[in-house]
C-alpha cells in the first residue's frame, strides 16, 4: 500500500509552495483584484521560467515529461496561494487535450510554444447560463469554420489558443482555434472574483482544427473534464487548508471577553469541523490522483468524488473562516474574501456541486458492488 | 501510487491467510457475521479460538517477545486484521485485555504477577475488563469519585463504575480510584488492578436504548462494597492513577475506529432495488444527493485509513488524520439508518416478525451510542482542535482546587 507521493513529488511541492510565498503569496492576487488585471503577468513569466507549464509535455517537444502526480502537488500550491495566473486553463485542460486528441502537425507547432510560453491556451464549454448538454450546443462548425458564442471563457485575454467544443455533422467535435484571429472577438466579462479573469468569445466563420475524430468531442471534452477535476480538487484543497490555517492564526491572536477566542468550543468545533472536511476532501483527491495517472477506469467516478469533497470543503472554510474573523472577515482589507470568491468561482468553473454530484451518482449506478474500505 | 503490499507484506499476508484457510471458514457472504445463540456458547467458542490462535503464535501479534509476543509492525497487525476479518471467527471478548490490559501490567506489574497473568490472558483462559467511566465521570473521566482507603497491606474500595463492556464474564479488570479528594481531581488517583470475582464486586448489566442488555460485550455498571485489593496489585505509584490511565485511554480511542453496520454499500443497494412510486428509489433527486454526500464520506474515510497504513508500511508515524474517523463514520451511520427506515415509509417503525430488527434499524438504534462510546463527537472535535490544530484549552473552573472543592451542582 502506497498511497502517497515520492519523496521527489514532495520535493516539487515544497518548492512550488516556496516559490509562491517568495513571489508574495495571496499579495498577487490581491493586486489583481485591486488593479482590474486580467492576471498576474510577472508571476506567470516566472512560472513558465520554473518549467511548470510544460511537466506533462514530452520530452521531445521540450517539456518535462513528468507525470500527473506532479500537476496534482503544483495544483495544490496554486490554490493555497490563489495565483491569479491562466495555469489551470492552460495546463490541464489546454495542453492535456493536445497530449490526447491533438495530431503530430499540431503538436510538433504548439507543444514547445506552450512551454516556452510564446503560446497560452485555454477551453470553451459554457454557451448560456443552462448547464451545456451535447444536445444544447449551440456555437456550430461548417467547413471546418466555427461561427457562435461562447461565455464564462476563463483567461481569454490572455490566451492566444482555445479549445473548444461545438456542434459539428457529425454531432460534436473538439476543435482548436487560434485567437489572435481577426474573426474572434474577445470581451471581458464581470464577475464575483476579479482576481480571475472571464470573456465571451465570439467566433464569425473563424478557422479551427478538429482534434481526435469528429462527432467524439462530448466524449473528449467528458475526460478532459474528468482529468481537470482532479487538478481543480488539489487546488480546492489547497485553498481550504490556507483559509483554515487563517482562521486557526486569527482564533489565536483574537482576544474576546478575557480569551483567545480559538479557546472557546464554539470556535474550536467550528475548526474542526473545516479540518474534518478538509482531511476528507485531501484523502478523495489522493484517490483521485491514483486514478488520474493509472489512467484507470475509476477515473470518472474518483474525480466526481474528488471534485464534490473538495468543492465542499473549501466553501465551507472559506465562509466559516471569514465567520471566525467576525466583522474584520468582512473587510476588503482582510485577505478572508479573497478564498471565499475563489471558492465560489471554483466551485461552478468546471460544473456546480449538483452537476458533479450527479455524475458521481450516474457512475455508482453503473457499479454492482462496492469494494469494502 | 498503488495499493499493492511489499514482497515482506504480501509474505506476512500469505502466511496468515494460509494458516487461517486451514483452521477457519470462510465468510459466505460480507454481511454474515458470527452466529451465536447464548452469551456461553459465544464465550466458548471465542475461547477457544483464542486458545488455538495462542498455540500458533497469532494470539498477540504486537506483543513483546518475551511475553510470547511476535513483535509484529502496525502494518502487519494491519494486515492480520484484514485477512482474519474475512472469516467466520468469534472476535469482540479479548481486545480490552489484550489492547490495554496486558500493555498496562506489563509496564507495572511485578515479575511474578506477569508470570501469573500475562499468558492466561493471551491464551483466552482469563477474559480482563476496563473499569474507568463512573457515573459522574464520562467526558471529564479523572473526576472519578470512587474511593481507595487504605488498610494495612490492603486497600478497601468503594464506589460505582459504568459502561465496563465485558464486566459480566470478565475475570480481572483494570481500575482508577482516588485515594485523596484532598488532591486536585489529577493528582489524587492511584490505579490498581482487581479479581472480579472478589467479594463486594456487584456487576448489573445495562439495558441500552436497543433494549439489549447482557448480550455479547454488552455494558455494565460495577458496584464497589468495602472490596479488598491488596497493595500488592497496585499498578504504578501512589497517585499516578491518571499517568497510568491515560495511556490505556490513547489507546481505547484508536481502537473505537470506525462505526460499523449499514454504509453506504447497503444504502446504495436499497436505494436501487426498493421501488418508490413506481421507480427505484435512486431515480429520486433528493435519495441521489444523499449517496453522493455519503459515498464522499465513505470514501474520504476508506483513503484515509490507506494513507496511514501507507505511513505505517514506510516505517513512518501517521498523520493525525485518523483522528476524523469515529465523528465521520458514526454520523453517517446514524443518518444511513434514518434514510432506511424512511423508505418504508408509513410502516418503517415495524420489525420483521421472523428477521427482527433490519440493519438498518439496527444502525439508528446503536449510532447513538457510537458518537458517544470512546470519546464523544465533542470531546473528539476538542481533541482535533486542541491536538491536531493546536487551538488553547479551555479555561477550566476546577483547576487548582482540591478535588473535594470542585462544584458538582448549582
Amino acid at each position: 500500500m502506497n498511497l502517497d507521493f515520492s519523496d521527489d513529488q514532495k520535493f516539487l511541492q515544497d518548492e512550488a509552495k516556496k516559490f509562491f510565498d517568495k513571489e508574495g503569496g495571496l499579495a498577487n492576487a490581491r493586486a489583481v483584484m485591486d488593479n482590474s488585471l486580467e492576471g498576474d503577468e510577472k508571476l506567470w513569466q516566472k512560472i513558465i521560467e520554473l518549467g511548470w507549464t510544460g511537466v506533462r509535455i514530452p520530452e521531445d517537444y521540450d517539456g518535462l515529461g513528468l507525470g500527473h502526480l506532479e500537476l496534482c502537488v503544483i495544483a495544490e500550491e496554486l490554490g493555497r496561494s490563489l495565483a491569479p495566473v491562466p495555469f489551470s486553463s492552460s495546463v490541464y485542460f489546454f495542453t492535456e487535450a493536445l497530449i490526447k486528441f491533438a495530431n503530430e502537425e499540431i503538436k510538433s507547432e504548439l507543444l514547445p510554444k506552450l512551454v516556452s510560453g510564446d503560446a497560452v491556451g485555454t477551453y470553451g464549454i459554457a454557451e448560456d447560463t443552462h448547464q451545456a448538454t451535447e444536445s444544447n450546443l449551440s456555437v456550430t462548425v461548417t467547413s471546418e469554420k466555427i461561427s457562435g458564442i461562447k461565455i464564462a471563457v476563463p483567461d481569454a485575454g490572455i490566451a492566444s489558443h482555445m479549445i473548444l467544443v461545438v456542434k459539428s455533422e457529425s454531432g460534436t467535435d473538439l476543435r482548436l482555434v487560434d485567437l489572435d484571429d481577426t474573426s474572434v472577438t474577445v470581451t471581458p466579462q464581470k464577475n464575483l472574483d476579479t482576481s480571475r479573469a472571464f470573456f465571451k468569445v465570439e467566433f464569425k466563420d473563424t478557422p479551427s482544427k478538429l482534434l481526435g475524430e469528429t462527432g467524439k468531442g462530448w466524449t473528449y471534452i467528458q475526460h478532459l473534464l474528468d482529468q481537470a477535476a482532479v487538478l481543480f480538487a488539489f487546488e480546492q484543497v489547497g485553498g481550504s487548508q490556507a483559509a483554515l490555517d487563517m482562521a486557526k492564526a486569527y482564533s489565536m491572536e483574537r482576544f474576546a471577553f478575557g480569551r483567545q477566542i480559538g479557546s472557546y468550543q464554539a470556535i474550536k468545533h467550528k475548526l474542526a469541523d473545516m479540518y474534518i472536511a478538509v482531511t476528507l476532501a485531501k484523502s478523495n483527491c489522493y484517490y483521485g490522483a491514483w486514478a488520474l495517472s493509472s489512467e484507470s477506469a475509476e477515473l470518472p467516478l474518483a474525480a466526481a468524488t474528488a471534485r464534490v469533497s473538495a468543492t465542499k470543503a473549501f466553501q465551507l472554510c472559506s465562509k466559516e473562516n471569514i465567520q471566525t474573523h467576525g466583522g474584520n472577515g468582512f473587510t476588503w482589507e482582510y485577505d478572508c474574501h479573497l478564498f471565499y470568491k475563489r471558492s465560489k468561482v471554483l466551485s461552478v468553473l468546471l460544473g456546480s456541486e449538483a452537476t458533479w454530484k450527479e455524475k458521481l451518482v450516474s457512475n455508482l449506478e453503473k457499479i454492482n458492488t462496492l469494494a469494502k474500505g | 501510487m498503488d495499493f499493492n503490499d511489499t514482497p515482506e507484506q504480501a509474505k506476512f499476508r500469505a502466511k496468515c491467510r494460509e494458516w487461517l484457510e486451514a483452521n477457519a471458514e470462510l465468510k459466505e457472504n460480507k454481511s454474515g457475521g458470527h452466529a451465536d445463540s447464548t452469551l456461553e456458547d459465544h464465550l466458548k467458542v471465542a475461547k477457544a479460538w483464542q486458545q488455538k490462535k495462542y498455540e500458533a503464535g497469532w494470539a498477540m501479534l504486537h506483543w513483546p517477545k518475551e511475553y510470547g509476543g511476535i513483535e509484529a509492525s502496525p502494518i502487519e497487525r494491519i494486515i492480520w486484521g484484514q485477512e482474519e476479518a474475512k472469516f467466520n471467527v468469534p472476535g469482540g471478548i479479548f481486545e480490552i485485555g489484550l489492547g490495554m490490559c496486558g500493555p498496562v501490567m506489563m509496564q507495572y506489574a511485578t515479575e511474578d504477577q506477569k508470570d501469573r497473568y500475562l499468558a492466561p490472558m493471551a491464551e483466552g483462559k482469563e477474559i480482563w475488563c476496563q473499569l474507568f467511566s463512573e457515573p459522574a465521570a464520562g467526558s471529564d473521566v479523572a473526576g472519578l469519585r470512587s474511593k481507595a482507603e487504605r488498610d494495612g497491606d490492603d486497600w478497601i474500595i468503594n464506589g460505582q463504575k459504568v459502561w465496563t463492556s465485558g464486566a459480566h464474564y470478565s475475570d480481572f479488570g483494570i481500575l482508577v480510584v482516588r485515594h485523596d479528594p484532598n488532591l486536585a481531581k489529577h493528582k489524587g488517583l492511584t490505579f490498581f488492578f482487581v479479581d472480579m470475582k472478589s467479594p463486594g464486586i456487584t456487576v448489573k448489566p445495562i439495558k441500552q436504548i436497543t433494549g439489549q442488555a447482557g448480550t455479547g460485550a454488552g455494558f455494565n455498571e460495577v458496584y464497589f462494597d468495602d472490596v479488598r485489593i491488596p497493595d500488592s496489585q497496585r499498578l504504578g505509584e501512589i497517585g499516578d492513577g491518571w499517568k497510568v490511565a491515560i495511556t490505556t485511554l490513547m489507546n481505547e480511542r484508536l481502537a473505537v475506529g470506525d462505526a460499523r453496520g449499514s454504509d453506504i454499500e447497503e444504502a446504495l443497494i436499497l436505494s436501487k432495488t426498493k421501488d418508490d412510486a413506481g421507480e427505484a428509489m435512486i431515480k429520486n433527486d433528493s435519495v441521489r444527493e444523499k449517496l453522493a454526500d455519503w459515498f464522499c464520506e465513505a470514501n474520504g474515510l476508506k483513503y484515509t485509513k490507506f494513507r496511514t497504513i501507507s505511513a505505517l508500511s514506510k516505517g513512518e508515524a501517521p498523520g493525525p488524520e485518523a483522528s476524523i474517523t469515529k465523528i465521520v463514520s458514526a454520523n453517517k451511520l446514524q443518518e444511513i439508518g434514518n434514510f432506511g427506515i424512511d423508505s418504508d415509509d408509513m410502516a418503517g417503525m415495524l420489525i420483521d416478525e421472523n428477521d427482527g430488527v433490519s440493519s438498518f434499524q439496527g444502525a439508528w438504534l446503536g449510532a447513538p451510542g457510537l458518537r458517544i462510546a470512546g470519546g464523544t463527537d465533542e470531546i473528539l472535535r476538542n481533541v482535533i482542535a486542541e491536538r491536531v490544530l493546536g487551538l488553547p484549552q479551555d479555561p477550566r473552573a476546577d483547576k487548582g482546587l482540591a478535588f473535594k472543592d470542585i462544584p458538582t451542582k448549582a
